[in-house]
């Protein structure tokens, strides 16, 4: 064990970058084998790791994956140390959104692994690319129930794209490659590999070969030609044609094919909640995004085309409200990487298997004349003004949460970064911030994780300082709820200094809950209430972060230009209404055309 | 806007949220006053439970049928429990499942019955075919040859006519005690479900049945792309 020599600093792609810092002081950092050698099972995942591409890992450290560290102690591969290991998924996870990059989190058996899988599941629902690695009790000790040990195959099956079970120091790298590679292959999401330590102990010499996803997991991105001209004669046809883009289009890179097609045939387009940003919505054509507490006009468009052109959506239960009124006049085209999407959950009247970006170029490319959709674009119009998101700011009311997300948005470029929790928070700042980029809207949708805001901003902010990008700032919105949930993970945001700003929007409540309780449990607020909340500037503070309170509108602009300016975490704990709701609103499995602009309507 | 009524502001104006103190008044509405669900018009058209478009003269709906589907998969560890694992966590309603060798090494037949709407199948196949060690998938196409393999143990009050319909059933006596005769039957389901009946007036005291198990008629490949043949050629993700 004591020869575990560091990979020679020659192999690093990036190898103009300085070495980590304490690396010179590896006791056997001296390169002692060529380039990408390797002497154990650990370095030769480590060596998998930085052929792949990795540049930057979250985890936590653990008996059982003590080897891997080791072996990264003298890798190209950045280390971020984070508070729980489940801030460590979510890191990777937001690092993947912003850098287009599978994300890397590590943790150790048994408690490692299981804290991991909030996170796990979390990039499962999104489609998120991102490997993780766990550590494993030694091969021998598996099925005794060992200290520590988990079965973490068994636990993380149901929750990955697929995992592995590491089987031998000569085959581990590889494992490592694949699992990272079809990680993106495909429809993306999450992998696992299971690491006992006796794996990445044991002595290897086998250096592991350039990565490729596993045979039949990289489908062809071109869809069926036959298929699509029917889709275009459809399009074409149309007379209240209708783009729904979703989080595909942005894994995809095909943000630009999207504005492409659409502003070509003038289709107006609505969103799905993950595919903000893949459409500017400061366009006329833009709708913003549809769903249970999208745009009033959205789901009028959605409800009312006979032509929906979906793309990279799997019409999730909270775009869809009640399946039996959903988009019920429209033929239906979908275009989805993933197969067992098409016709799940909405019909496919013209399934277009594909690649987001090449699928609508072929679109693009196979309409021969716009449809005629005056009349429909002036009726969307008309719904924006009919219907537009607006709260009041009475006077006798206490700060509107709406208005904190406004200020912030109006105060930063348009390449900043948001990343929230899960509750109303979420929802003001995704309807109340004017996104025109992807990658910049960084939320937890599908699994619908509070506190997934601060250690995605510690993801998305080490993201885009990776790419150069260190001007770009990283708001995160954060309820008071989901802040309590992983605001340990501001001591890592502190000791890697990290300029992230996090609005805490206080209002002592679980506040959708909260707003439900109201709305369908006759208001009785049982266990939504905090009744009291730490004064989360001062707790800032405590962690060696810029804290600030703000309670009235005057304080909002100063504040916010503080902690934006601040060179480092800073927290701002707005005390927002607690009465206020989130509107417009479609209850649960109802119509979307029969969302309820004020509670009243509910 | 009427004096009573709130300042309201509406998304993404841009307009003055920097400034400081209190927010002027907006000459937009506020949620309020919009229409609400009642004054909006609403389409008629419908679509069932399964995001069909509803027809308006037939209604489409799916009855549920049963199915074989067939998987070849790479013999690792853990796929049966990914597969059974799909099963349940996607509420598929599945009579059997059954697993065994195949001529190819390291390649395993999983044969599965379920009874599903034809989307329901469709489903099945398509989550089943992500699975990593899933190599080929498919319903088994028209009738296929369908076999199962029951173990029945009867009381032995009365040996000869419980042999007597053994033989009725082409069925194996395998044990014969002074208590109890264990009896071997194969055979497709109508078959079994006949000869379970027949055995059941001598008091049938345990039971273990295979599920059934089944291959595509003629030269029809069993799962899609398979290879039949005496070569044992693998058959590979991209056929």
């Amino acid at each position: 064990m004591s020869d575990t020599a560091a990979h020679p600093r020659e192999d690093d792609p990036e190898g103009s970058e300085e070495p980590p810092a304490g690396a010179e002081e590896a006791p056997d950092a001296e390169p002692d084998h060529a380039a990408g050698a390797v002497s154990t099972g650990a370095e030769s995942v480590v060596a998998a790791l930085e052929t792949a591409g990795a540049e930057t890992a979250f985890g936590v450290q653990g008996g059982a994956i003590m080897p891997v560290y080791d072996a990264l102690y003298s890798s190209s591969i950045d280390h971020v140390t984070m508070a729980h290991e489940q801030g460590a998924a979510h890191a990777a996870d937001a690092y993947g959104v912003v850098s287009g990059e599978p994300g890397l989190c590590l943790a150790t058996s048994g408690p490692g692994a299981t804290n991991l899988v909030t996170g796990i599941a979390d990039a499962d629902m999104d489609s998120d690319a991102m490997l993780a690695l766990t550590g494993q009790v030694p091969t021998e000790f598996v099925g005794n129930d060992a200290f520590q040990e988990t079965d973490t195959i068994g636990v993380t099956r149901p929750i990955t794209k697929h995992n592995y079970f590491a089987d031998g120091a000569d085959s581990v790298g590889d494992t490592v490659g694949e699992a990272f590679e079809l990680s993106r292959a495909g429809r993306p999401g999450p992998t696992l590999v299971d690491l006992p330590k006796d794996v990445t102990q044991d002595e290897t010499d086998e250096t592991p070969g350039p990565a490729a996803p596993p045979a039949g997991t990289d489908p062809d991105p071109n869809a069926d030609a036959d298929a699509v001209e029917a889709a275009a004669r459809t399009i074409e046809e149309a007379e209240r044609p209708l783009c729904l883009f979703g989080g595909g289009v942005i894994k995809a890179e095909a943000s630009d094919a999207a504005r492409t097609f659409a502003r070509t045939y003038g289709i107006p387009v609505t969103t799905t909640m993950p595919g903000i940003g893949s459409f500017p919505e400061d366009d006329d054509l833009s709708l913003s995004w549809a769903g249970m507490h999208g745009t009033g006009y959205a789901n009028m468009a959605i409800t009312h085309t006979d032509c929906l052109i979906a793309v990279g959506t799997r019409f999730d239960d909270r775009l869809t409200g009640g399946i039996d009124t959903f988009a019920p006049e429209a033929e239906v085209v979908h275009v989805d990487i993933d197969p067992a999407e098409i016709s799940k959950n909405v019909y496919a009247d013209h399934p277009l298997i594909g690649d987001a970006g090449r699928v609508l170029d072929q679109l693009t490319a196979a309409v021969r004349e716009a449809p005629d959709a005056e009349a429909w674009r002036d009726r969307c119009a008309d719904w924006k003004e009919t219907y537009p998101l607006t709260y009041t700011t009475p006077e006798d009311e206490p700060l509107k949460p709406q208005f904190v997300v406004e200020a912030f948005d109006e105060a930063t470029d348009d390449d900043t970064i948001v990343t929230t929790g899960v509750g109303q928070h979420q929802m003001w700042a995704s309807q109340f911030w004017t996104y025109t980029e992807p990658r910049t809207w960084v939320s937890s949708h599908g699994l619908g994780t509070m506190g997934y805001g601060v250690p995605a901003a510690v993801g998305a902010r080490v993201a885009a300082d990776n790419m150069g990008e260190t001007d770009r700032d990283v708001v995160c919105f954060d309820g008071d709820g989901s802040f309590l949930m992983t605001m340990q993970e501001l001591s890592v945001a502190v000791r890697e200094d990290l300029d992230v700003t996090i609005a805490v929007l206080n209002n002592e409540y679980i506040g959708m809950v909260r707003q439900w309780q109201d709305a369908f449990y006759e208001g009785r607020h049982m266990a939504s209430d905090y009744t009291w909340m730490p004064e989360f500037d001062k707790l800032a503070e405590a962690f060696g972060a810029l804290g600030l309170r703000v309670d009235d509108y005057d304080e909002v602009a100063p504040a916010v230009e503080e902690a934006l300016d601040y060179d480092g975490p800073a927290v701002v704990d707005f005390h927002v209404d607690p009465e206020e709701n989130v509107l417009p609103m479609v209850p649960s499995g109802g119509a979307n055309g029969k969302f309820a602009a004020a509670e009243d309507q509910l | 806007m009427s004096d009573d009524s709130p300042d309201s502001r509406p998304a993404t104006d841009g307009g003055s949220a920097s400034d400081s103190g209190v927010p002027e008044p907006d000459l937009r509405s506020a949620p309020g006053e919009q229409p609400g669900p009642a004054e909006r018009d609403h389409p008629e058209g419908r679509r069932n439970l399964e995001g069909i478009r509803i027809d308006p003269v037939v209604e489409a709906e799916h009855e549920s049928r049963r199915a074989v589907i067939s998987a070849l998969v790479e013999d690792e560890p853990g796929v049966l429990a990914r597969v059974s694992g799909l099963v349940s966590r996607r509420q598929f309603n599945i009579e059997s499942l059954t697993v065994g060798p195949t001529t190819v090494e390291g390649h395993s037949r999983i044969t599965m019955v379920v009874e599903e709407t034809d989307p329901g199948i469709d489903q099945i196949e398509k989550q089943m075919a992500k699975l990593k060690p899933v190599i080929s998938v498919g319903e088994v196409s028209g009738n296929a040859v369908t076999a199962e393999l029951v173990l029945l143990k009867v009381e032995a009050d009365d040996p000869a006519a419980v042999h007597a319909v053994a033989e009725m059933y082409d069925g194996r006596t395998l044990d014969a005690g002074p208590r109890t005769i264990t009896v071997q039957l194969t055979g497709d389901e109508a078959r079994i479900d006949d000869a379970l009946d027949a055995f059941r007036q001598f008091g049938i005291i345990e039971i273990a049945r295979t599920g059934q198990t089944a291959l595509a008629r003629g030269d029809t490949p069993t799962a899609p792309g398979e290879k039949p043949g005496t070569a044992g050629e693998p058959t590979t993700h991209d056929d």
